[in-house]
């Protein structure tokens, strides 16, 4: 047993309904008790979709223990089956009722005697994997059986597109930015003269993915969530792979140099220099802004970095390298890649972090007060009580993830909204903070240990003038140091004297 | 038009629905209960569940945690009892609750964990008391979860009065807040200003403003509250002693009458429930009745709530509402809102206890009598997608729905709006019938905002749901 009051990743089930709902005409059926099925509130909420979730929850209660679900539900798959036709009906249980150990690939079975569509189980063991893992693996498992289903039929196209082709693999419903990045990256593409063959797995359809393999390469932008599927295709297919995340403008020119060398490798002959060297220099404004006088003010500030393996290395990477900015430690919470997340980032930062555990977060962001913070929602809200900016850039998903205008994080586009992002993080981040996002239900009184920003050192009233007069942005940190300085020396009062020793001393 | 005198028409679909799962009452009751720590015992999806539906979990870290159960756990190889035993030693050393309630959840119900055997020995050893509830999924919906919480406190309400004065003074908090600021005479004299009665207590976690409001209605009419399951502190909990009477003010509460009555022998006061001002004047009647006094004034109190709200009113009279069935608030909101001239064809609600609703019912069944328009049909454990099928029919002038249903019905042009909302707000007394107004007349309100732009049907395609 853990006390746990916050996590990064979702349970594996949620997972595989993004990864399902994401394509067109697949419905999933939950099979699960009645309060799990709160991804649809996310889905309609979040997404404003305004079609009814295609999932249905095939609630486990009493009756159902008692009696056993398997005729429940057959039933529901093939009453889903009748109403709506999908192409499709993916079977997941929840962490919860995967206890029950039932044999639901028999469920399954018994249910495709009668449905006309497909029926699948998503082979999810969901005691081991969380959210992300279980979407790369249910994307791979949907891809898997239409290819299998296309080679026994014999309808598996032959040969590659005429043009240089690409599929993009892993975006998804729920995903942090992932319509604007897709829109964004189908536009890459474009200027590069790549046809996108297949997008998957949103809006795609299920018949068109024995078409995957006429693509001449694999794009996975994200880490989380398309890697497996695009190993099946390589190993089924022998299609290559980027996966280097086009986010920031290094990265994105080393993505497409990339793409570049496997399309020349099969014959396309292209050179995308001219095209990287115009875009990075002149498109782009980042690179500009890099050497623009704002972003030298920025030089050697101090930030952290903490979200999914995707964003978080593509961030330290560019407020390093990119920005000069002095990363002091980046973290992650995909804990289950984390070799991954030390080989990309251990050169760019003093620190390397892996940790699920929003605490420890807390505590590390304390610990070194950065003048910045880019992180999820959670890293806001600690920065909200240190009073340092932060700009979110990696899920747990939330409405603000959802903008109605144009925000990608990738591609030239990407590297725009990631350097307003990064500037107005430093410095107007606080007045962002007074949007309190959060709705209030924020008690003062509880304040973890690690963060605490209450003492119990008096301030005479002078100090606590003198205080007042600080700037705000900057206030609780000249207090923390000062309220140090003070614990330091065993001095129980904060007069204005000692505040500006502390001042001198640690230069708050 | 005359109305049928049929009887009430109840079905249960045993459908698939969307609805809150009954642990989401730990968002409302932890701040209800200022010294509380709320323990839910359950996997990832609990509290992948709370963090996303509350939006609360714990940002600064709010008195409830998950106790999240691992693969060790649920294969037993670990010891429930040293599990639990070290999480709550340590939530007493940072947060030194006066009382750990357990939440249950459905993985607790299937590993058959013994949390009512386990908990005494804890409580003892650690010294917080420990309540449990099994609020899971399996058994329950939504605002049940409130109901098992407050079954399972009564059990823990003090059966004798505390005899000296002082410790009365400290209990009985509400008569402290009623009376604050005045000086012990006219405190006296106060007092007087109460008929003699048996000791009353009401249950149902409410808002404090709420509380007192109703608390002084009754007062008005010279009754006592003794005091209110749940207190603001676990440590006010009301005294029940043999014989006490007890009144609900939430439809969803039937466990919680049954153990009041059955375990604490409490009498339970059968009433409608004080939402609306038809259903408050109701609820106070009915108590008054129990005390035999005559109720005085509730004409010109009735009439002048109605006078008050009639540009809402205007509004909706006419006009159909159709409830999906999330909350179990449907009954009482649907009387109120045929009372106020709409129409109801359908009230899906998750679980009916027609026992613990009969007076809500009787008093839905007149009301529709009255007003001269057909009863609603019941449909207990509702089948969302049968239920779209008969709003497309039916094309009723707002839906009170699951947040999972609002949008798609939207972009099909039928209003909405979110049960959950009710479940939040404070819609109970003669005070709060605005706000129930307010809430289910703001997508209409919007809709004639938005009228000139002739934006109905926002999806391309007849979709086929
Ligand atoms: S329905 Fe059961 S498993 Fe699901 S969130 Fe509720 S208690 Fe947890
Ligand atoms: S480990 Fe258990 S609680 Fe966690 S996600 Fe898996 S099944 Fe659910």
């Amino acid at each position: 047993m853990k006390l746990a009051y916050w996590m990064y990743a979702g349970p594996a089930h949620i997972g595989t309904l993004r990864v399902s709902s994401s394509f067109k005409n697949v419905h999933a059926i939950m099979h699960a008790p009645i309060g799990d099925d709160y991804f649809n509130v996310m889905r309609s909420m979040l997404e404003r979709d305004r079609n009814f979730t295609p999932v249905t929850i095939s609630s486990v209660d009493r009756n159902v223990l008692a009696r056993g679900s398997q005729e429940k539900v057959v039933d529901n798959i093939t009453r889903k089956d009748a109403e709506e036709r999908p192409d499709l009906i993916v079977l997941t249980p929840t962490c919860t009722s995967s206890i029950l150990q039932e044999d639901l690939q028999n469920f399954v079975e018994r249910a495709s005697l009668e449905a006309k569509g497909d029926v699948m189980l998503a082979d999810v063991n969901h005691y081991r994997v969380n959210e992300l893992q279980a979407a790369d693996i249910t994307l791979r498992q949907i891809v898997q059986f239409y290819i299998e289903k296309a080679r026994k039929g014999g309808t598996l196209p032959e040969g590659k597109t005429e043009k240089p082709s690409v599929n993009i693999i892993g975006i998804s419903s729920l995903g942090f930015h992932n319509h604007h990045d897709c829109q964004e990256l189908k536009r890459l593409m474009a200027d590069i003269g790549i046809e996108v063959n297949e997008v998957i797995p949103e809006g795609a359809s299920v018949h068109n993915l024995k078409r995957l393999p006429r693509a001449w390469f694999n794009l996975v932008p994200y880490r989380e969530i398309g890697l497996m599927a695009a190993r099946y295709l390589e190993q089924e297919f022998g299609m290559p792979y980027v996966d280097i995340t086009p986010m920031g403008v290094v990265e994105t020119a080393r993505c497409i140099r990339q793409i570049q060398q496997i399309i020349n490798q099969q014959g396309a002959g292209v050179n995308y220099e001219g095209y990287i060297e115009n875009q990075t220099l002149y498109v782009s404004q980042a690179a500009w802004f890099s050497r623009s006088i704002d972003c030298q003010n920025l030089t050697g500030k101090k930030a952290v970095v903490f979200g999914d393996n995707t964003h978080a290395a593509a961030m330290t990477k560019i407020l390093a390298r990119e920005m000069g900015i002095h990363v002091v430690w980046a973290g992650t919470y995909c804990k289950y890649d984390a070799d991954w997340f030390r080989e990309q980032v251990s050169e760019y930062c003093d620190e390397v972090i892996i940790s699920e555990d929003n605490g420890a977060i807390g505590d590390a962001i304390a610990r070194v007060e950065p003048a910045a913070i880019f992180g999820t929602q959670m890293e806001r809200h600690v920065g909200k009580r240190l009073k340092i900016p932060c700009g979110v850039i990696a899920a747990p998903i939330h409405i603000q993830d959802f903008p109605i205008g144009y925000k990608p994080f990738l591609g030239y586009e990407g590297t725009n909204q990631v350097a307003d992002l990064v500037y107005n993080s430093f410095t107007l981040g606080m007045e962002d903070h007074l949007l309190e996002i959060f709705g209030g239900h924020d008690t003062k009184e509880v304040i973890t240990k690690g963060i605490s920003a209450d003492s119990d050192l008096g301030w005479t009233k002078e100090a606590q003038a003198e205080l007042n007069k600080v700037p705000g942005f900057v206030r609780g940190k000249v207090k923390r140091n000062t309220e140090k300085f003070a614990r330091e020396r065993g001095l129980a009062e904060i007069t204005v004297e000692v505040m500006y020793a502390a001042k001198e001393a640690v230069g708050a | 038009m005359i109305a049928q005198p049929e009887a009430l028409n109840f079905e249960c679909e045993t459908g698939n629905y969307h609805t809150f799962c009954p642990i989401s009452c730990v968002a409302w009751l932890y701040q209800k209960i200022e010294d509380s720590f709320f323990l839910v015992i359950g996997t990832k999806t609990c509290g992948y569940f709370l963090q996303n539906a509350m939006g609360v979990m714990i940002f600064a870290e709010p008195r409830y945690a998950m106790a999240e159960l691992e693969e060790g756990d649920i294969s037993a190889q670990l010891n429930d009892y040293e599990e639990l035993k070290r999480l709550c030693t340590q939530i007493k050393r940072d947060r030194n609750p006066s009382v750990i309630v357990w939440i249950g959840t459905c993985t607790t119900e299937i590993i058959k964990m013994d949390l009512e055997g386990l908990a005494p020995k804890l409580e003892a050893e650690i010294g917080i008391p420990i309540v449990v509830a099994r609020a899971n999924g399996l058994d329950y919906a939504f605002t049940q979860g409130e109901d098992t919480v407050l079954a399972s406190m009564a059990a823990r309400c003090p059966d004798r009065s505390p005899v000296a004065e002082a410790e009365k003074d400290e209990r009985n908090a509400i008569a402290k807040l009623l009376n604050f600021g005045r000086k012990k005479e006219e405190v006296a004299a106060a007092e007087a200003e109460y008929v003699n009665h048996p000791p009353l207590v009401l249950f149902g976690s409410l808002p404090d403003p709420v509380v007192t409001q109703l608390t002084l209605e009754l007062k008005k009419q010279g009754i006592k509250v003794s005091g209110w399951l749940p207190a603001k502190r676990y440590t006010e909990l009301p005294v029940l002693e043999e014989g006490y009477y007890v009144a609900g003010v939430n439809p969803f509460l039937s466990r919680t009458a049954t153990t009041l009555m059955r375990r604490r022998k409490c009498k339970l006061i059968g009433a409608p429930f004080p939402i609306g001002p038809d259903g408050t004047r109701a609820w106070i009647e009915k108590i008054c009745s129990v005390f035999g006094i005559e109720p005085k004034g509730m004409d010109e109190r009735e009439a002048q709530v109605w006078e008050n709200v009639e540009d809402y009113l205007q509004l909706i009279r006419g006009k159909s509402v159709f409830f999906m069935g999330d909350n179990l608030l449907e009954i009482s909101l649907a009387r109120f809102l045929i009372r106020c001239g709409m129409t109801v064809p359908e009230i899906g609600i998750p679980y009916m206890d027609k026992r613990y609703q009969a007076a809500e019912l009787a008093l839905l069944e007149k009301t529709c009598h009255e007003m001269g328009v057909p009863l609603p049909k019941i449909i207990e454990k509702p089948d969302n997608y049968n239920q779209i099928q008969r709003i497309n029919e039916l094309n009723p002038d707002l839906v009170i729905t699951g947040m999972a249903h609002a949008n798609p019905l939207e972009a099909r042009g039928v209003s909405t709006k979110w049960s959950v909302e009710f479940t939040f707000a404070q819609i109970h007394g003669f005070t709060n019938t605005r706000d129930v107004l307010e809430l289910v007349t703001r997508p209409l309100r919007r809709n004639n905002s938005l009228k000139g732009l002739g934006w109905e049907k926002l999806v391309q395609e007849e979709a086929k749901v």
